[in-house]
Formats: C-alpha cells, structure tokens, sequence
C-alpha cells in the first residue's frame, strides 16, 4: 500500500510551484479584467519547464510523464490563477499520443501548441457526442465529419473551447453520418477554421467559439475510447486546478480569521466561523483523495478513469464554489471588493462550474458510471 | 503509487487468508443479537480460535500474547475476515482500545492478569468514560472515587452509552478522585469488575427499539487500591491514550460504510429512478463522498505504514462518513417508498441508527472545533472553567441556572 505521491511528483509540484512564483499571476488576473494585454505570456515558461512535452514520449522530446504529473502542475496553476493553456493543451496531446501523430515533436519544444476542442462521450440519457452550447441546457451536436482517406473535413460549431485562442492546432472531435467518433487534427490557420475569442468573468481563462465550415484536417488514428479518456483528463484537470484553488481561499482564509479581532477576540475562535473553515478544510481534503484516485486510475486502472475524473470533479467544483464564498463570508465586506483577491478566485468558481459540461455534469456521469456497473 | 501489497504483506496476507479458509466454517454467523447469552457465547469461542491463530491483538507486543506485528498487518487482518464473511473478535473495544492503554499504563501485576483473558474472550471489557453530562467535554465527568483509610475507593456516579455492558467482566472506568483541583488534573482511571456489589447494568433502548447500549450505576462500588491505572490524578492522560486508539480502530476497514453498491442497485433497478436527473445528482454526489473516504483512506493507511499516527483530521473523514451514509439512506429509502420503514427492509435499520451515530465519538460540532483548532491552528473558544478547581465549576454552573 501506497497512496502518496513520488519523490519526483513532489519535486515536479515544487518546481512548478517556483517556476510560477516568478510571476504576479493573481495581480495580473485582476488587471486583466480590464485589459486583456496584462496578461503575462507563461507560454516560454510553461516550455522552459517541460509542460508541453509532459504526456509525450521520450523520443518525440517529451517528457513521458502521465496525466497525474500534469494534474499536479495544474494544481500550481490553479492556487496562483496562472493563465497556462494545460486545459487546451494536455487532452489535446494525450490524442496526439494515442494516435503517434507528427506534430508530437513540434509541441514538446513548445513551437507548436495545440488545443482539445471538446466532445463529450455519449451516456444513458443521451446517445451522441454532444459538445458546449452557445446558451443553455441543451447540449449541442457534435461537429459532423466526413472522413476522405487520412483526411477529414469538419462542419459545425463548438462554444466555449478553453484555450483555443492563440492556439496552433485544433484536435477536435467530430461524428461521422453513421455515428462514428472521429479525431481530427486540424490547423487553426486551414481554410474554413475561425476562433472567435471570448472571455467570461475570469480572464485567466481565454475561450474561443470554434467554427468549422468545411474545414479540413489530418484524421487521427485513434478509437471511441481515446477521444473518452480525452473527455475526462479534462475533467480531471479542471479538479486538479480548482483544488489548488482551494487550498489558496482556505489558507487567506485561515490567515484572516486569525487576526481579525471582534469583541475582542479573533473571529476564528467563533465557532461558526470555525466550523466553515473545517468545511473548506473537510471538502478540499475530499476532492484531493478523489485527484489521486484519479491520477492513480489513469494510470492503474483505466476502467475506473471515467468514474475518478468525473469524482474528482464532482467534488472539486462543489469544493471551490463553498470555498470562494466562504472567503468572502470570513473576510466581510472587504472580501467583495475590486481591489481584493477573494473576488478573483469567485470569478475562478463561477467560470470553472459551467465549463465542460459543468460540474453538475461531471455529478450525473459518477452516477452513469457505477449504475453502469451495478 | 501502489494500492498493492509489498512481498512481505502478500505473503502474510496469504497466510492469514489460507488460516480463515480452513477455518471460516466454525465460525458463528456475522449478524446476531447481542441480549443473546448463547450468541455471545459462540462469539467469543471465536474470539479465542483467533487469538490463537494469531489473527487477535495483531498489534500487541509478544510479551502480552500479541503479534507484536504493525497497524498495516492490523488492517490486513481486517480485511481478510471482512471477505472470509466471517465475524471479527468480539472484544474490539478491549483488545483495540483498552488493552493498549493498559499495556502503556498499567502495573506488571495488572498486565498479567488482565490482557491474557481479554485476548482469548474469557473476559470481555467495556468502556465507562461519557455519562449523562459528560460527552463531548469529557473532562467533566462527576461520577466520584472517594479513597477510605486503608487505600481502597468508593465508587459513585453514573455512565452511559455503554457498549457490551451487559455481558462484560471489566470495564475501564474514568472517576473524579479530587474535585478541588481544576477539573482535567482531579481525575483517575480504574479497573472495575463489572460483577462487583453496587454495579447496575440497564439497556438504554434507541430509535428502533433495540438497546445496542447500556447505562451503567455505581453505588458505593468497593474498589481495592490497586484497581487504580497509570496512577492517581493522572486519568487525563491515561484516557488521551484510550482516544488515540480509539481513532485506530475506526476508520479503517470502513470502506462499504454508506453501502454504496446497496444504493446503487436500488437505483439501476427503478427505471424511472435511474433516468432521474435529481435522483442522479444525489447519487452522483453521495457516491463522490463514499469514493473520497476510501481513498482518504488509502492516505491514512499509507501514513500509518510510514510510521505517523493519524491525527485529529481523522476526524473529518468521520463527518463525510455519517453524512454521506444519510445522505445515502434518505436516497435509498426516497426510492422505495414508505415500505422502506418497514422493519423488513434493508433500509430501516440505518433509517434509525445514523441519527445517533453522528455524535458517536465525539458531536459533529466538537470535531470540527478540535480540528480547526489542532490542524488549522485557529484560535480557540474562549473557556470559562481554565484552572478553577471542579467543585467551585459546578457551584456557578447551578448558580447560573437557578439565577
């Protein structure tokens, strides 16, 4: 029995840790509301580590680490609100890997970055591929495909992709007529391709609407299944980012209540301000047991990815939406100003919970997963 | 990481699990009563087949007829009687938790006697610490020894929720000695034949009707003078060991608390239920609770294997657990309907017992003050009984309620 992490996990955190503490990645969140030209590019320093190549083998330059190392980078990420792409980038090259493409090398250096566009695997209640809508409950069709050789061409729309701004390639998701899941890798730059980009109430997080009119990209030699394990080592890094997130708002959180005094003693010697600390207290650690089951599954026991990532999720957004509320509860009236951090882990909350399908999606497929093996 | 075991576990994984598939047919039923004489009998002719084998006190020192193995070959035994569908020991409040205090505190004289008989189920014991105004500040317990002239005490007061009570031989008793001292410093732990003239035993009936506990009365109990554990006035220290061992039998093994698969059956065979899109949320998430216990768990056991006792924040890992096994209940039993109160279904039994359970142990409330406290370093509620001598405690207490 072990369920720690390595010596080289904890080594890899810590590095990523002192490599983002270089920048003042949570100043330049808020600056960024209202100049979109304040956010600091991490991309050099997101090469300089390693991040790009981190699920690529070896040969192609990579690191040939797995999804539970870019999970823990992504935890630094998310305690500083550091605007790094793993979001687009880390799905989009676990494709990449599965189907031995060539741009593998490219993205190791960092040259070439490429961006998951979302699809979600079909469930019980609901037989296709969806991806995000523009508005609303419904989810949206998958991009239909139409595979001619070792090409594929793309048509429909895709809303809210993280990432995708600024990115060199699009690994997408697409449906063939007979209701095939294909992967296409295709340039941002081909014909038919346009990213709208968009942001959302938190500018660490650039979006972009992808629209594909006849697009053509490479087809990916790669099953169902791949495109579903993509599905979910982005859920399980939106998990992995929101904790850290977490452990940032209890630890402020913590910090105040100890030296913020009312009728004359400090406010976390109240139990009610006690008892809402230990919450955040009792669900970080939660979603953190259910970060490593999944970093340990995809590793381990991939039958059991699906249900880990969407846990992990599950629990990590219900986590960071108590969490950011709760620091601006401890915190009074000041937690709920500009000029305050606190507001800026909130607008983290309020974006993560609707992305990709949203964690109340993430909840529904921990039910799909085990009522499908009941 | 590796939920595996190490060589050396596998192979005492394999002996442990070679020795329950010879023997699990003499093994009494899993589930019986406890006001039952001849169930309680065949449990403990069980308890002593394992201690025998070795499977009983894995972690006690050789020298007290223990294993003198680790917390880890502890957890292995667990498991392996779990999936052997067989009963565990009977004694787990003695042999998991009074024992080990006995072996830290106790006289050479009170190891010999007491810890060969607790092992082989002779002599089961029971734990006398909360009474009727004493539970979560434990500290202010009144039931009282008073020492005569020849060293002996005289034993008054009152205990409750008493586990195995009714058919103890010995219970581990925390008494005030001294109440002129502030309250944690007047206490003293004794040893106290549960057969002893003046020792009432009575069933304190729950929810459901049935008594799984016991109220215990003393009533000028005669106690010899050397009854007294780990010294006079030192009882604070001597039950803090009790506790620590107590957060070591709970929690571990406790995987299939909540019974996940049971509710999520109950839900893949209701049509309507499992294409509910509530009904999935509240599965999704009770089930994401369940799944973060198991593998908080796996966290805990990979520390203990390193040496680290677990900590207050163990106590978080208990809220989820009763809070998701409600939450799991309520679900099950929405599903089914009103039959599920009746007394046949698989649901009523937990329907009536969780409630309870939530301050088992310790209230919700005084675990999330300890661990905001004790992990998160937060400041403490201000106290209004530090260093006043328990007696003059009481005497305001009364003046406030009469005032």
């Amino acid at each position: 029995m072990n369920f720690a992490l390595s010596d080289e996990q904890e080594f890899l955190r810590e590095a990523a840790r002192g490599a983002l503490s270089r920048h003042k990645t949570i100043e330049a969140a808020r600056a960024a509301l209202e100049d979109s030209g304040a956010l600091p590019d991490l991309w050099p320093t997101a090469v300089e580590a390693g991040w790009p190549g981190l699920l690529i083998d070896e040969e192609q330059g990579g690191a040939g680490l797995g999804v539970f190392d870019a999970m823990l980078v992504a935890e630094e990420c998310g305690r500083v609100l550091a605007a790094v792409p793993l979001l687009g980038l880390v799905p989009a090259t676990a494709i990449l890997g599965a189907a031995g493409d060539e741009s593998r090398a490219a993205t190791a250096t960092g040259e070439l970055r490429p961006a998951y566009v979302p699809g979600r695997p079909p469930s019980e209640l609901e037989g296709g591929w969806t991806v995000e809508p523009r508005s609303g409950m419904a989810r949206a069709e998958a991009p239909q495909a139409s595979v001619e050789g070792d090409a594929v061409v793309l048509e429909g729309t895709v809303a809210f992709v993280p990432d995708a701004p600024g990115a060199g390639l699009l690994v997408a998701v697409g449906e063939t007529e007979d209701g095939r899941a294909v992967a296409a890798a295709v340039p941002a730059d081909a014909g038919g391709v346009s990213v709208e980009p968009e942001v959302r109430y938190d500018a660490t997080h650039p979006l972009g609407h992808v629209a594909f009119d006849g697009a053509r990209g490479r087809l990916l030699n790669v099953g169902a299944e791949a495109l579903a394990d993509a599905w979910y080592v982005a859920q399980a890094l939106i998990a992995a980012e929101s904790i850290g997130a977490v452990q940032t708002c209890l630890d402020m959180s913590v910090a105040y209540a100890k030296e913020r005094f009312t009728f004359g003693r400090p406010i976390g010697s109240y139990q009610a301000i006690k008892h809402e600390l230990t919450e955040i207290l009792r669900r970080l650690e939660n979603a953190r047991g259910l970060e490593y089951y999944a970093g340990w599954a995809r590793g381990s026991k991939p039958e059991e990815f699906p249900l880990a990532a969407s846990a992990a999720r599950s629990a990590a957004g219900r986590a960071l939406d108590f969490a950011t509320r709760a620091m601006i509860n401890v915190h009074g009236g000041i937690g709920a100003t500009w000029e305050h951090d606190a507001p800026l882990f909130f607008r983290r909350a309020q974006l993560a919970r609707r992305l990709l399908g949203g964690t109340h999606d993430a909840t529904d497929r921990v039910a799909e997963e085990s009522l499908k093996a009941a | 990481m590796d939920l595996n075991d190490t060589p050396e576990q596998a192979e005492y994984r394999e002996k442990v699990r070679g020795w329950l598939g010879e023997h699990a047919g003499e093994a009494p039923p899993r589930q019986g009563s406890y006001e039952d004489n001849a169930y309680i009998d065949a449990r403990r002719g069980w308890q002593r087949k394992l201690a025998e084998a070795g499977l009983a006190g894995v972690s006690w020192p050789k020298e007290y007829g223990g294993q003198g193995l680790g917390p880890i070959e502890q957890v292995t035994v667990n498991q392996e009687i779990s999936a052997a569908q067989v009963p565990g020991i009977l004694d787990v409040i003695g042999i998991g938790m009074l024992g080990p205090c006995i072996i830290a505190h106790g006289s050479e004289e009170q190891k010999s006697r007491y810890l060969g008989p607790m092992l082989h189920g002779d002599e089961v014991w029971c734990q006398l610490f909360s009474e009727p105004a004493a539970g979560s500040d434990l500290a202010a317990i009144q039931t009282r020894a008073r020492q005569n002239e020849d060293g002996s005490w005289t034993l008054n007061g009152q205990k409750v929720w008493t586990t195995n009570a009714q058919f103890a031989s010995y219970g581990l008793l925390l008494a005030r000695t001294d109440a002129d001292v502030p309250k944690h410093k007047g206490l003293t732990m004794f040893i106290v034949p549960m057969d002893a003239e003046g020792v009432t035993v009575r069933g304190l009936r729950q929810i459901s009707g049935e008594a799984e506990f016991n109220e215990v009365f003393f009533d000028d109990v005669h106690l010899d003078a050397d009854a007294v554990v780990g010294g006079v006035g030192n009882g604070w220290g001597t039950a803090l060991t009790v506790l620590m061992f107590e957060r070591l039998t709970i929690g571990f093994g406790s995987e299939n608390f909540g019974s996940p698969a049971r509710l999520t059956a109950t839900v893949a065979r209701d049509a309507a239920a499992r294409r509910d899109a509530d009904v999935r949320q509240r599965l999704g998430e009770v089930l994401s609770e369940l799944l973060a216990v198991r593998f908080n768990g796996y966290r805990a056991l990979t520390m203990l294997q390193r040496g680290q006792i677990p900590g207050p924040e163990a106590g978080l890992a208990k809220v989820t657990m009763v809070n998701a096994a409600i939450a799991a209940t309520d679900l099950g039993a929405d599903i089914v309907g009103p039959d599920a109160l009746s007394s046949e279904s698989e649901w009523s039994y937990l329907i009536s017992f969780l409630p309870g359970l939530k301050s088992a142990g310790g209230t919700e409330q005084i675990l999330r003050n300890t661990v905001g406290e004790r992990v998160l370093g937060l400041p403490p509620e201000p106290r209004l009984d530090k260093g006043i001598p328990f007696s003059e405690l009481r005497a305001k207490e009364k003046e406030a309620l009469t005032s």
